[in-house]
C-alpha cells in the first residue's frame, strides 16, 4: 500500500526564504550602488568587489575548513549583503588589503566565531567598519572628492559635510558651516564619504522598496530618523553653530544605518515596541556622538551599543497578547 | 471592512471546488464510525455485532455532558465493534456496519419543506438545546466541541450574541460557502433556533469577502430576519478562529484562557452547526451526514460532497477520479490546521470539513534554515505572542519560560511557520510546549 507523508500542521508554505529576504535587500541597495559608481567610478568598483568577494570567501572558507560545518550559507546572500554593507562604509581610495582584513573581520569575528548567520550579537560589516576605523584612522577618514571617475588610491580628499560641522561646533562659529554643500547636493550625492553614504535619496528608494515587498517594517528607520531630525533641530534653535536637522540628516552614514544597517534583523529587537526603542535610541545615541564626542560620526557606535542592549529590550518589551486588554 | 486586529496571513486562496454545487455521495459498502468524533468523553456502545440497524439509529450513547452520541448513517448490520486509527492518528474504538439499502428511520423527516420558526412557536429554548443534544450535533467547522455544551452558558454568564462563523478562511475549503449558496434559508432558520435557544435578539454571520455570492444571497434572504445581521468580513487567515470572529465582528477580545468566549457575551457556531441544527431540531434528523470538500491541484474533479458520516475518505476520492499517482500527503480538513491522514480508510467524522490532496512536491516541507531573527513570526501571530520564543524555550524544555510567555494562548493557527523564511519548524516546537505546559497547569490545580 502507498505511504503518505505524515507531518503536522500547516502543509503550506508563504514560500518565503532567506535568500528572497537577503537578495530582496541586496536589490534595495541597488540605487545607491549606481549612485556610488557614478560619483565615485573605479574606486567604488574596486572597493565593492573586493569587500563583496572577500566576504563571501570567508564566509566559505571559515564555514567549511574551520567550523567544518555540512551546509554552508554561502548560498543565502547573507555574505553577499555583509560585503556590499561593509563596502559601502569605506572610502572609495581604501587599499584592498586594509579591505580584506575588514572583511575577515567583519565575517571571521562579526559573525562565524558565534556560529554563523542568526547567531552574532552585533552587525557584522559595522563589527568590520569600526574596527577599520581604529585600526586604519587616517585611511579610514580621508574621503575621495566625488567626480573622479578613473581614480582610486591616487584621488585627491577633501573634508566632509560631517567634518565641517564638527569643525563648526569646535570652533564655535556658525559661519563655518556656510562650506556645507547645499541641500540638494546633499540630497542627490555630490558630496564627499563613504561610497553608500553619498546620496541620501538613492537609500531613501531603497528603504521604500524595502518596505513595498515587507522586508522590514517602519519603526526601526523612522524612529532613528525623527529622532535625529527632533534632537538636531533642537540643538540648532539653541545655538546656530550646530547644523540644521535636515543637513544632519542627509550627511554621513545616517541614512545608510537607519535604512540598512540598524535594520538588520539578526541584531535588531523583534517586536514592534522593542524596535521604536532600539530607534530612539540609536537617534539619541548618534547625535550625541555627533555632537559632543571625539569622533565627526556616530552611527556606526550607535547601531553597535544598541545591538548590544538588543537581548535586554526583547526581554522586557513583550507585544499585548490577544485578550490582554479586557483583563481586569 | 472588518477584521481581526493583530497578526495573520494571506495563504493563495485556492479555492478549486466553489463552483461545483453538492453532490450526494454514494454510500459505502462499509461505513465505520468512531467513538470519538467529537472533543470530551468517547461515546459509549450500544449496540453488538449482528445488530440490524437504519439510518438514525444510535450506535453509541453520550458518555456525560461533555460528549455526544454517535447515530448510524446507513441501515445494514453491524460487523463488529473493533478499533480504527482515526484522522489524528490514534487508534479508537469504532462500530462497523455492513450497509445493506438505504432504509431510514420513521421518526426522521425527509422531505425538503422548510420549517420555518414560526411554524413552531411552541419550542422552548430548553427543548431546542434537549433536541441539540439528543442528536448528537458539534461543532462542524472541525474543532468538534458538543453543540449543546456551547448553548448552555454556565452560571454567571449572559449570551448577548449570536455569532455564525461562515469565514471558511482556510485555503482549498468550499464546503461552507455552498451550504450557503444551496441552503440559505434553512441556515437562517438553524441560527434563529440556536439565538432561541440561548435567549439573545442579536446574531451575526461572519462571511469573507472572497465570497460575495455567498454574501449577497443571504443578506437578501436575511432581510426577512431583522434581528441576523450578515457581516463581510476582510479576507485574512485565521479568522474563523473562534477569538478572532468575535474581534472581527464585535470589537470584543476574549481574555486569555481559562476564559471562553461567553465570557464576553458571545456564542460562536459554525454555519455548518447551525444548518445541523436546523435539522436535528425541525426534521428530527440526528447528525448522520455532512457537506465535505474532496479537493487538491492534481485532483482530476475536485467536489463539494454530502457524504454519510462513516463513509470511508477513499470512496470519495474514487468519486472524484481516483487517487493521483504522484500524491504525497493525503490531509484531513485544510491545509494550515488539518491533519496528515495515515491512510484512505479513515472514514468522514462529524467534524470533516475537507480532504485535501497533495502531491509530492507539495507535500514536503521546505529545508530548515537558522532562525534569522526577521521577526515574521511575531507580526503574524493573531494572539499577540512570540512564536520564535515560544518554539526555542519549548525545544529546551524551559517550561516555566514558555508559561511566562503565554503559551497556552496559542490557537495552533500555523500562522507563524506559514510564514517563517527559514522553515522552521515553530508550531511542531510550540505544540508539544502547549501541551506539556497544560498538562503542568492542570496537575497544579489538582493539587490545590
Amino acid at each position: 500500500m502507498k505511504k503518505f507523508i505524515v507531518s503536522l500542521s500547516p502543509h503550506v508554505h508563504s514560500t518565503d526564504s532567506v535568500q528572497r529576504n537577503m537578495y530582496g535587500v541586496c536589490i534595495a541597495l541597488i540605487p545607491a550602488l549606481l549612485a556610488s559608481l557614478v560619483f565615485f567610478g573605479l574606486g567604488a568598483l574596486i572597493v565593492l568587489l573586493a569587500s563583496v568577494i572577500a566576504c563571501v570567501f570567508f564566509e566559505w572558507a571559515i564555514a567549511k575548513y574551520i567550523l567544518k560545518m555540512q551546509r554552508t550559507t554561502v548560498c543565502d546572500g547573507s555574505a553577499v549583503l555583509t560585503g556590499l554593507l561593509l563596502g559601502f562604509n569605506l572610502p572609495s581610495n581604501l587599499p584592498l588589503w586594509i579591505i580584506v582584513i575588514g572583511a575577515l573581520v567583519a565575517i571571521g569575528v562579526g559573525k562565524m566565531t558565534f556560529g554563523g548567520l542568526g547567531c552574532n550579537p552585533f552587525n557584522p560589516a559595522l563589527v568590520g567598519r569600526v574596527f577599520l576605523l581604529v585600526s586604519f584612522p587616517v585611511q579610514m577618514t580621508t574621503w575621495p572628492v566625488s567626480g573622479q571617475l578613473t581614480a582610486y588610491t591616487d584621488a585627491a580628499t577633501a573634508a566632509t559635510p560631517l567634518a565641517v560641522m564638527k569643525e563648526a561646533i569646535k570652533a564655535g562659529d556658525p559661519s563655518v558651516l556656510d562650506k556645507l554643500p547645499d541641500a540638494v547636493s546633499m540630497l542627490v550625492g555630490q558630496t564627499g564619504g563613504c561610497l553608500g553614504e553619498v546620496s541620501a535619496l538613492a537609500l531613501v528608494i531603497g528603504l521604500i522598496y524595502m518596505l513595498c515587498r515587507r522586508i522590514i517594517t517602519w519603526h526601526i528607520p523612522v524612529s532613528i530618523l525623527a529622532t535625529v531630525f527632533v534632537l538636531s533641530g533642537v540643538f540648532h534653535l539653541s545655538n546656530p553653530i550646530y547644523a540644521s536637522p535636515d543637513a544632519v540628516l542627509m550627511s554621513g552614514g545616517l541614512m545608510l544605518g537607519a535604512c540598512f544597517m540598524a535594520t538588520d534583523y539578526v541584531t535588531s529587537p523583534m517586536t514592534p515596541k522593542g524596535q521604536v526603542i532600539y530607534g530612539v535610541s540609536i537617534g539619541l545615541i548618534t547625535v550625541i556622538i555627533r555632537t559632543f564626542g571625539a569622533y565627526p560620526e556616530g552611527m556606526s557606535f550607535a547601531i553597535l551599543i544598541m545591538n548590544a542592549f538588543t537581548p535586554l529590550i526583547n526581554n522586557y518589551c513583550k507585544p499585548k497578547t490577544f485578550g490582554e486588554v479586557t483583563k481586569k | 471592512m472588518k477584521t481581526f486586529r493583530l497578526g495573520g496571513v494571506h495563504p493563495s486562496e485556492n479555492k478549486l471546488s466553489a463552483a461545483s454545487p453538492i453532490k450526494q455521495a454514494e454510500l459505502p459498502k462499509q461505513a465505520v464510525f468512531s467513538t470519538y468524533q467529537h472533543i470530551g468523553a468517547p461515546a459509549k456502545p450500544v449496540v453488538a455485532k449482528g445488530d440490524v440497524v437504519k439510518v438514525g439509529t444510535l450506535l453509541a450513547e453520550a458518555d456525560g455532558f461533555v460528549s455526544a452520541p454517535v447515530y448510524s448513517s446507513v441501515s445494514g448490520k453491524v460487523a463488529k465493534v473493533d478499533a480504527i486509527v482515526d484522522a489524528s492518528g490514534y487508534r479508537r474504538p469504532a462500530i462497523f456496519v455492513d450497509v445493506e439499502g438505504d432504509e431510514w428511520d420513521e421518526s426522521i423527516d425527509r422531505s425538503q419543506t422548510l420549517v420555518k420558526l414560526s411554524d413552531r412557536p411552541d419550542l422552548t429554548p430548553q427543548e431546542i438545546v434537549a433536541k441539540i443534544k439528543a442528536a448528537g450535533v458539534v461543532g462542524m467547522g472541525g474543532a468538534t466541541f458538543p453543540c449543546h455544551v456551547k448553548l448552555s452558558p454556565p452560571p454567571g454568564t449572559k449570551a448577548e450574541y449570536v455569532i455564525i462563523n461562515a469565514v471558511e478562511c482556510e485555503p482549498y475549503l468550499t464546503a461552507d460557502h455552498r451550504l450557503m449558496l444551496e441552503k440559505p434559508d434553512e441556515i437562517l432558520v438553524g441560527v434563529a433556533l440556536i439565538m432561541k435557544a440561548v435567549g439573545v435578539t442579536k446574531g451575526f454571520i461572519g462571511i469573507e469577502n472572497n465570497k460575495p455570492d455567498a454574501i449577497r444571497l443571504m443578506t437578501e434572504k436575511a432581510a426577512a430576519y431583522p434581528e441576523i445581521e450578515i457581516v463581510p468580513l476582510q479576507v485574512k487567515y485565521p479568522q474563523g478562529g473562534e477569538k478572532q470572529l468575535i474581534q472581527a465582528v464585535i470589537g470584543r477580545e476574549v481574555p486569555a484562557p481559562p476564559a471562553i468566549p461567553i465570557h464576553v457575551g458571545a456564542v460562536v457556531q459554525n454555519v455548518g452547526t447551525a444548518f445541523a441544527i436546523y435539522e436535528a431540531v425541525m426534521k428530527n434528523k440526528p447528525l448522520v451526514e455532512r457537506v465535505i470538500t474532496v479537493t487538491g491541484k492534481s485532483l482530476q474533479s475536485p467536489t463539494n460532497f454530502l457524504a454519510r458520516i462513516g463513509t470511508p475518505m477513499s470512496t470519495l476520492i474514487d468519486a472524484c477520479g481516483g487517487l493521483p499517482e504522484d500524491t504525497g500527503k493525503v490531509i484531513g480538513g485544510g491545509p494550515m490546521m488539518g491533519k496528515a491522514l495515515l491512510n484512505l480508510d479513515v472514514p468522514v467524522c462529524k467534524g470533516s470539513s475537507g480532504l485535501l490532496i497533495m502531491n509530492e512536491k507539495e507535500a514536503r516541507r521546505g529545508e530548515e534554515q537558522p532562525c534569522i531573527r526577521c521577526a515574521k513570526c511575531v507580526g503574524a501571530c493573531p494572539m499577540g505572542l512570540e512564536p520564535y520564543l515560544l518554539a526555542t524555550t519549548s525545544a529546551f524544555r524551559n517550561w516555566e519560560k514558555a508559561e511566562q510567555n503565554n503559551i497556552v494562548s496559542c490557537i495552533e493557527c500555523g500562522s507563524c511557520q506559514f510564514t517563517c523564511p527559514s522553515n522552521r519548524q515553530l508550531l511542531d516546537n510550540i505544540r508539544v510546549g502547549k501541551s506539556t505546559v497544560m498538562g503542568l497547569i492542570r496537575a497544579r490545580n489538582a493539587k490545590k
